[in-house]
């Protein structure tokens, strides 16, 4: 019973092949890797099958991984304009990853990738690390100027320019956590429902009377999460188009 | 106190700021319905920034929840 | 709603253990932990055993899925859209200049037909001119010869009619000189007749 009720439970990690460890460090195949191994399988293969027949007049897959492409490619295109062409597949890359890894984790007994703070970090972080390189090896020292808002007080300056550190430095942290919490939080809250639902079942006829509620709110959930699992990945991808956008275009 | 209870007691005080999270999404799609309804032309345009907007928003509600989570299990 | 309370409380006194577990349990082997049922070292998404192997998976994963991407997934992808689009242009651009052509064909078309109605009323016209012409001259012809014929035969009507009245009077003066002679005895000659009897004309 007290597995059954374990919300934390979903997002324990088991050794699939291992252990394994390199320079100290372990790195067995988990159950985590396997879903990203899936997710990769699943976006490639789409996309590959989708374009595979390359018709004039799309069928239903094809019409799939057109949408898909469209998307992004609009998505990219409305925010970074036309200079933005170099890191399309980039993007598409990140929303897609996150998508399938969101979606893959609403099916019972799979496991959510992105509901470990290390993945959502480690991309969030790679986004943030790409924007300044990308924004010094464009425009040089001059990039910095980002943090310089014109048209400031000297006398406050500092300060603002304080102010804008801290928030591009949080931006890591913000989108990371972002996507983890949501995640983990809709994970949990969907368990603990489901944990009520059998709570309540065990207690005889008055109890699985009483677990209809919960049991209903489950059902409410499962459909938020979805929504939840679709809009994290395209805020995700939303936000390193508008994070790269400040190093392709530093003027405010 | 008990170490625990106080643990505990933090974690549920650092969820009240999700509810501020939950006031500001709220405040950001109510202005963008009412934005929407004046100008119903304009709206689709926006809806993309409305969801930023309300992404960043949510972003802070998350962090407090994730000190929640911290708290309960990390810590 | 007292029973979903009751078992939001008995929710979490099972989650109770789970901090003090990490606390003792001294985190090695949390990621071992998978057969130990109770014992989840403390909260997976924090447990920084696991991140190497994550954060090494993820790279050697989303790499992989950036090179397939890149390299092989949305370039087809991009072939396939610019395909349809080219298609599609040049789908147009034909329409446009089948368009075009059957407009200019139209265009030909009626200019034909005008000119050919404006021949044909030439024509017309013409043919109508020249018969009038003809039917004129025709005419003209034909009246000139009668109104000959008519002259012709008014001067031999009148010659008849002269000589007919000549003839005439040469009778009654013969007559008229034998009736004379006749009852008087005196012989009266031819002329003496013609003049009383022009004089009786007179």
């Amino acid at each position: 019973m007290a597995q059954g009720i374990d919300p934390i439970h979903q997002f324990q990690l088991h050794d699939l092949a291992g252990p394994w460890n390199i320079a100290g460090h372990e790195i067995s195949f988990t159950n985590s890797a396997l879903f990203m191994g899936i997710a990769v399988a699943l976006v490639t293969g789409t996309i590959l099958a989708a374009a595979a027949r390359g018709e004039l007049v799309p069928g239903r897959l094809q019409s799939i991984g057109e949408l898909w492409y469209e998307f992004v490619h609009n998505m990219v295109k409305n925010v970074l304009g036309h200079e933005g062409k170099a890191f399309f597949p980039l993007v598409f890359t990140i929303f897609s990853f996150v998508l399938v890894a969101n979606m893959l984790g609403m099916f019972p007994y799979f496991f959510t990738v992105t509901s470990h703070v290390v993945i959502t970090a480690t991309l969030a972080v790679f986004v943030v690390a790409l924007v300044v390189v990308v924004g010094i090896a464009r425009h040089g020292l001059g990039w910095f100027k980002l943090f310089v808002p014109s048209g400031v007080p000297m006398v406050i300056l500092p300060f603002i320019s304080l102010i804008e550190v801290i928030s591009f430095l949080s931006r890591p942290v913000s989108l990371g956590l972002r996507l983890f919490g949501n995640m983990l939080a809709g994970h949990i809250v969907l368990k603990v429902f489901a944990g009520f639902v059998v709570l309540l079942g065990s207690m005889g006829f008055g109890g699985i009377i009483g677990s209809i509620a919960p049991l209903g709110m489950a059902v409410a959930l499962t459909a938020l999460e979805f929504l939840v699992a679709f809009l994290q990945a395209f805020v995700f991808a939303i936000l390193t188009c508008v994070y790269l956008n400040d190093a392709l275009h530093t003027h405010h | 106190m008990d170490p625990l209870a106080a643990k505990y007691i933090g974690a549920g005080i650092a969820c009240i700021g999700m509810g501020g999270a939950g006031i500001g999404v709220g405040h950001i799609f109510g202005n963008f319905l009412a934005g929407a309804l004046r100008n119903p032309a304009a709206a689709g345009a926006q809806f993309t920034n409305a969801l930023i907007g309300a992404a960043l928003a949510e972003g802070l509600g998350i962090f407090s929840l994730v000190v929640a989570l911290l708290l309960l299990f990390a810590v | 709603m007292s029973q979903s309370t009751l078992a939001v409380a008995e929710a979490t006194t099972t989650e109770a253990p789970a901090p003090a577990a990490a606390e003792e349990g001294a985190a090695p082997a949390t990621t071992e932990g998978t057969g130990a049922e109770g014992g989840h070292g403390g909260f997976p998404p924090m447990d920084a055993h696991t991140f190497p192997s994550q954060i090494f998976w993820l790279v050697i994963f989303f790499g992989l899925l950036y090179l397939l991407m890149s390299k092989l997934a949305l370039p087809r992808m991009e072939a396939v859209l610019t395909k349809r689009h080219k298609a599609i242009e040049s789908d147009l651009s034909k329409a446009s200049a089948l368009k075009h052509e059957t407009e200019a064909a139209i265009r030909h078309y009626e200019k034909s037909l005008a000119d050919a109605r404006a021949n044909a009323q030439g024509i017309a016209t013409e043919t109508r001119a020249k018969i009038a012409a003809e039917i004129e001259a025709e005419r003209s012809a034909l009246e000139k010869t009668l109104s000959a014929k008519l002259a012709e035969a008014d001067a031999r009507i009148s010659a008849t009619k002269a000589k007919a009245m000549q003839d005439v009077n040469e009778v009654a003066a013969e007559t008229a000189a034998e009736i004379v002679s006749a009852l008087t005895g005196a012989p009266v000659s031819k002329d003496q007749a013609a003049r009383a009897i022009a004089g009786l004309k007179g």
